[in-house]
């Protein structure tokens, strides 16, 4: 069964856009020299939106904690189910994360700690997500 | 019959000092409504309008209040269990029925006017709409009642549950996500604070020591005080007490999250009368004193919160509590924190530092005496795992131990303070009563 289809907005478009191409990218501001994610109008720490701008990021993260989704409530998911569901923590700024369903890691066999890349995973036609897979 | 549009009540900053009403607001009056578990769309008696009035009325007759000495009236809009359930958050569109149940207002909603009207309240000059939940309703009657906006305050909570499966219909049926829920949905996070405190648990599991199961005695002694509960869910229907072995065993929502860390979505409704502490001394019941009252609310840096930033938000809160209350942890006799899910409580806990609980502290502390009975009575209203989704509970057992009418669940140690919340660790609030005024 296929993921939900995320709806970009005018915020989220080039995020995105970015990632239909296969490409990681987040809002970084010049000011603090921080990155975020997801993408908001202002920067988070000093409130200024005018030094946001796209960077793009190495996809590269570690699992920092994970759970097993057996009863969840989103009807579209639930054929998935029991499905592992993983915070990971991006390596460039460990305060950024991302959720990730761990594609090619059977459920319940997370390996909290370990190093993933990021990966693409088509929902839609013409539409991609973010995920990771855990670097053997 | 209104709040003016930007009357300024939350305390909701660091470092605002001691509470300039401290001890001069009190609570002089508590009514609950039956708890069941959903309203079967037929009883008129036991909709959540009903049952808003007859907690109203209950709490006025314990304070001996009449209605024309009512002037303020705070009701959040209702909170029915499956808010975004699409068919299973609305009784409509069935036929409606005679006023004043001719529209959803008294079966699924109930606010102010509605119960102004209904009640015949005709005094009222403070009936603030927008009003957020019960975390902040409580301080907003403290502050309105010390500020002089109104001097006879209901307070009413009501939380409505309608026949249909929990919260799977509405945006949860949808194929799509949109919003905010672009950044979660698609990778099976729907949104709730079952999510927003699994992940940083399982963070204090592996930083701290301690497996999942070890929030059991915590879970099972929550049942217990609900059954010493009388107006509560299971205490009123029969609900045998949970044993270790039944929590252990039980099935995964969330795994490792158990079916019985999840609060029972239910259809009751709560009220508490605020009034100054003056006037509290002329009604019916010792006054409880309101020593402080404090909101907070943070921003999270990314998609998860993760434990680091709950221990500094819950560190902040707590700071602002003590320092608005003129009270540090050792002051705090009744601790009542929120328990909706049951991963969150320690959280609340080590912040407070209540009984001498630090941070990694709190499943030791669990497995020792938590009874009321005993030396470190926790929670001793039984939370909403005890009693329900009312989300009062904790309120409730406040005011009534340090008044010492709190029967089966009276704690046997000091009771002169106590702090209840109905709060997740990002945003809510906290209030601290007190058995006299200073």
């Amino acid at each position: 069964m296929p993921k939900l289809i995320p709806v970009a907005d005018a915020l989220s478009k080039p995020f995105w856009d970015a990632v239909n191409q296969r490409r990681l990218v987040l809002q970084h501001c010049a000011a603090c020299d921080r990155l975020q994610y997801p993408p908001q109008k202002a920067c988070q720490v000093c409130g200024s939106d005018a030094g946001l701008t796209w960077k793009e990021v190495e996809g590269r993260g570690h699992i920092a904690a994970a759970i097993v989704i057996e009863d969840g409530r989103l009807n579209r998911r639930m054929p998935d189910q029991p499905y592992n569901l993983a915070m990971v923590t991006l390596d460039a700024d460990e305060r950024v994360n991302f959720y990730s369903n761990l594609p090619g890691t059977p459920a319940y066999k997370v390996p909290v700690g370990a190093a993933v890349e990021v990966t693409f995973e088509e929902v839609a036609p013409d539409q991609l997500i973010h995920e990771w897979r855990v670097v053997p | 019959m209104s709040a003016p549009d930007r009357y300024q009540w939350r305390r909701d900053k660091d470092g605002l000092g001691v509470w300039e009403h401290r001890g001069k607001v009190a609570v002089a009056g508590v009514g609950h409504s039956p708890v069941d578990r959903r309203w079967d769309g037929v009883s008129m008696n036991q909709t959540l309008g009903a049952y808003s009035i007859l907690a109203c009325r209950k709490a006025m007759d314990e304070a001996g209040v009449t209605p024309d000495q009512i002037d303020g009236v705070i009701c959040c809009d209702s909170h029915i269990a499956g808010g975004s359930g699409g068919s299973a958050s609305q009784w409509a569109p069935r036929p409606y029925f005679d006023p004043p149940y001719d529209s959803e207002w008294g079966l699924t909603l109930v606010n102010a006017q509605w119960l102004i009207a209904q009640m015949g309240l005709r005094n009222v000059r403070f009936a603030p709409t927008g009003v957020p939940t019960i975390s902040e309703m409580v301080g907003m009657a403290a502050q309105a009642v010390g500020d002089g906006m109104c001097s006879t305050c209901l307070v009413i909570y009501p939380t409505g549950n309608l026949e249909g499966r929990y919260r799977r219909g509405g945006e949860n049926a949808d194929d799509y996500a949109r919003g905010a829920r672009q950044w979660t949905a698609p990778w099976g996070n729907h949104g709730g604070n079952d999510f927003v405190n699994i992940f940083p648990h399982g963070q204090y599991c592996r930083k701290y020591g301690g497996r999942h199961d070890d929030l059991a005695p915590f879970v099972v002694n929550q049942h217990r005080n609900g059954l010493l509960t009388p107006w509560g869910f299971n205490a009123t229907h029969g609900v045998p007490q949970l044993t270790v072995e039944e929590y252990v065993g039980s099935r995964y929502i969330l795994n490792p999250l158990r079916l019985w860390d999840c609060d029972r979505p239910v259809n009751a409704s709560a009220a508490y009368l605020f009034t100054t502490a003056e006037r509290a001394r002329d009604m019916r019941q010792k006054p409880v004193y309101v020593l402080n009252h404090s909101q907070h609310s943070f921003r999270k840096r990314s998609t998860q919160e993760d434990l680091e930033e709950i221990e500094g938000w819950t560190d902040r809160a707590a700071a602002r509590m003590y320092e608005g209350a003129g009270l540090g942890p050792a002051d705090v006799d009744v601790f009542n924190p929120y328990d909706g899910y049951a991963p969150m409580t320690q959280f609340f806990l080590e912040a407070f530092r209540w009984h001498g609980v630090g941070r990694g502290d709190a499943f030791a502390f669990y497995a020792g005496d938590i009874r009321v009975e005993g030396p470190h009575p926790l929670c001793s209203s039984g939370g909403n795992l005890g009693n329900g989704r009312t989300r009062t509970a904790m309120y409730t057992d406040c005011i009534e131990q340090l008044r010492g009418t709190a029967g089966a669940r009276q704690v046997t140690v000091r009771a002169e303070t106590a702090l209840g919340a109905f709060t997740t660790p990002s945003s809510g609030g906290w209030i601290m009563f007190g058995k006299s005024p200073s």
